[in-house]
């Protein structure tokens, strides 16, 4: 193969890639953020503390982080044709990813928000804040740097995961390398697929580090640190801590 | 102001109950500056939680400003629309501070003013009124992490100050600061009390804090009030223990066997007044001083001192009775040095 054949065949690939991912990250984000902030705010001492809700969400998501992806595109079958009108193509591959994604993405949400100091919040509620307030002009701001983090995360992944659809007819730069250079027996155009996915990758983590360092490079925390607070001023706080709420 | 009537708090972990608050009753006057002091685990900190129902008490009422704060519906994780007004009316100071580390100082104090629903401009103007007021106009740019910690609880406060509080509570604010700043930290609550007649209810447990910005006191034991009153009042009080520790003579001798040893202390113009020698020169008596100190309390000069007489306490009714005369309070010590009959 020549270069150009291999760049002709590689653009389009790409750009199927990037679409693949980009709609499933935005589709995860919009589902995910919400899905993991419900599960901080309906667990024990959570705004919304609801038992059952907070079960079936965490068994919900447990679920769908222990299911292989392979296995997941196949069974999702039927939903995907629903969705996407198709089961092969970059179109198709986006839903099993998305759905992929999601829990991934709500667990992560859910310990970045878990991060954030309970005494803010308190702050808040002090001032007459309720849980709405919380959420919007607390627990998101706050972990604004480690959410974003989260997203990157997810994007790597989601990356990952798309070359794997690629395997079962899903398009994208994945498609590519099973085709051309592994089926055919193209090694050097497979491993030229694999140096681009490494350079996407790469590219995105450092852009990513870049916001995050952004958003954190504000002199350090608000109050004390937590590893601070245990060594402080002995007060009756630290004890209650141990006592249940 | 702040009234509780026979507050308690159980808390229960796995079939295990902790009583933090066992039947408090506190009256927190208009205007005053009041200080519940105590040992950890005393109850203190959740008692100033139960106040703007941080923690919903077990059983009892808690009234603020004429509005029984029990009584508005909600959970401690979630407080009803009545609720949240009143806690708008009610600023609170914390230990570490709780500022939001990705907001400025300004939009940290902004912070409550948006939860009202000020716009845009009015919310700028107060809140830099509020940081000039605590001297950190300079800073309203920059973020908390930059500052130290006094500056912090700086901020605390004017944001706790933002929704125009008749009350302010402070939950061991100057718990995390070196005694400098500690000071400063406490004049300033000193002068927002004065200036905006903002009522404060402060929990703490160094004494310093009650003996210098405080005009009431409590002193909280295993979930009780033990002692309670005013500051003035309480050093008047014979056998106070809040008093004693306010004002603390513990290291002093204990005199001779045999002897009588009185612990005498003196307000206001009385401490002016030559006693120890008119006692001396009056029965022709030797008065050994053991310990003596003059403080400043709540704006008040007081002293105490500690003096051995010759004999048993029989023979010294008629010099204590004196003293007594005199407007001085005299607490009797028995020999292990604490305070008898």
């Amino acid at each position: 193969m020549t270069w150009d054949q291999m760049l002709d065949l590689m653009w389009p690939a790409t750009w199927e890639t990037f679409q693949m991912v980009g709609v499933a990250t935005v589709v995860t984000v919009l589902i995910g953020l919400p899905l993991g902030l419900l599960l901080v705010l309906t667990d024990k001492g959570g705004a919304l503390q609801n038992a059952p809700v907070n079960r079936v969400t965490g068994a919900v998501v447990n679920l769908g982080r222990s299911m292989p992806f392979i296995i997941l595109m196949v069974a999702l079958m039927n939903f995907t044709r629903a969705v996407a009108g198709t089961t092969i193509g970059w179109e198709a591959a986006t839903v099993p990813l998305t759905v992929g994604a999601i829990p991934f993405f709500a667990r992560l949400v859910e310990t970045s928000v878990r991060e954030v100091d309970g005494g803010l919040l308190e702050a808040a509620h002090a001032m007459g804040g309720g849980t709405w307030t919380s959420v919007r002009k607390v627990l998101l701001p706050e972990s604004l740097p480690s959410l974003v983090s989260s997203v990157v995360t997810t994007i790597i992944a989601l990356i990952g995961f798309s070359a794997m659809a690629g395997t079962v007819g899903g398009g994208g730069l994945g498609f590519l390398a099973i085709n051309y250079g592994y089926l055919r027996f193209e090694t050097g155009f497979m491993w030229v697929i694999v140096a681009e996915l490494a350079v996407i990758v790469t590219v995105i983590q450092l852009a990513g580090d870049l916001i995050v360092r952004r958003l954190t490079n504000r002199g350090g925390s608000g109050g004390t640190t937590r590893l601070l607070r245990s060594r402080d001023t002995p007060s009756e706080k630290d004890e209650e801590l141990v006592l249940p709420h | 102001m702040i009234t509780t009537k026979d507050l308690t708090k159980v808390y229960r972990t796995r079939g295990r109950e902790v009583t933090a608050l066992a039947g408090v009753d506190l009256h927190v006057r208009e205007g005053e500056v009041y200080g519940v002091v105590g040992t950890s685990g005393a109850g203190k900190s959740t008692l100033i939680r139960c106040v703007n129902m941080l923690e919903r008490p077990s059983s009892g009422t808690v009234t603020v400003d004429g509005v029984e704060l029990t009584a508005l519906p909600g959970t401690e994780q979630r407080a009803g629309a009545e609720l949240r007004a009143a806690r708008r009316r009610i600023g609170m100071v914390f230990q570490h501070f709780n500022l939001l580390s990705s907001r400025t100082v300004q939009q940290n104090v902004e912070l409550p003013l948006e939860i009202i629903g000020l716009d845009r401009g009015q919310r700028r103007r107060k809140a830099g009124e509020l940081l000039e007021l605590v001297g950190l106009a300079d800073k309203a740019r920059s973020y908390p992490g930059q500052l130290s910690g006094g500056q912090k609880q700086r901020v605390g406060i004017a944001r706790a100050l933002a929704g125009d509080p008749k009350v302010l509570l402070s939950d061991e604010a100057t718990s995390a600061l070196d005694p400098e700043t500690t000071r400063s930290i406490l004049a300033l609550l000193r002068d927002l009390n004065q200036q905006l007649g903002l009522t404060v209810l402060l929990i703490t447990h160094e004494m310093d804090v009650i003996k210098s910005v405080c005009d009431s006191a409590a002193l909280m034991r295993g979930g009780r009030v033990v002692e309670e009153g005013k500051l003035t009042d309480l050093l008047a009080t014979e056998n106070s223990q809040l008093a004693r520790e306010l004002f603390p003579l513990g290291e002093f001798g204990h005199g001779h066997r045999g002897n009588t040893v009185l612990e005498i202390t003196f307000q206001g113009d009385t401490s002016a007044r030559p006693f120890v020698s008119q006692l001396a020169r009056t029965y022709q008596i030797d008065i050994n001083i053991l310990g003596a100190a003059v403080e400043t309390i709540a704006g008040r000069m007081v002293g105490r001192m500690r003096v051995e007489l010759p004999g048993g306490h029989r023979d010294n009714v008629v010099p204590i009775g004196f003293l007594r005369e005199q407007g001085l309070q005299v607490d009797v010590l028995d020999e292990k040095g604490g305070a008898a009959a």
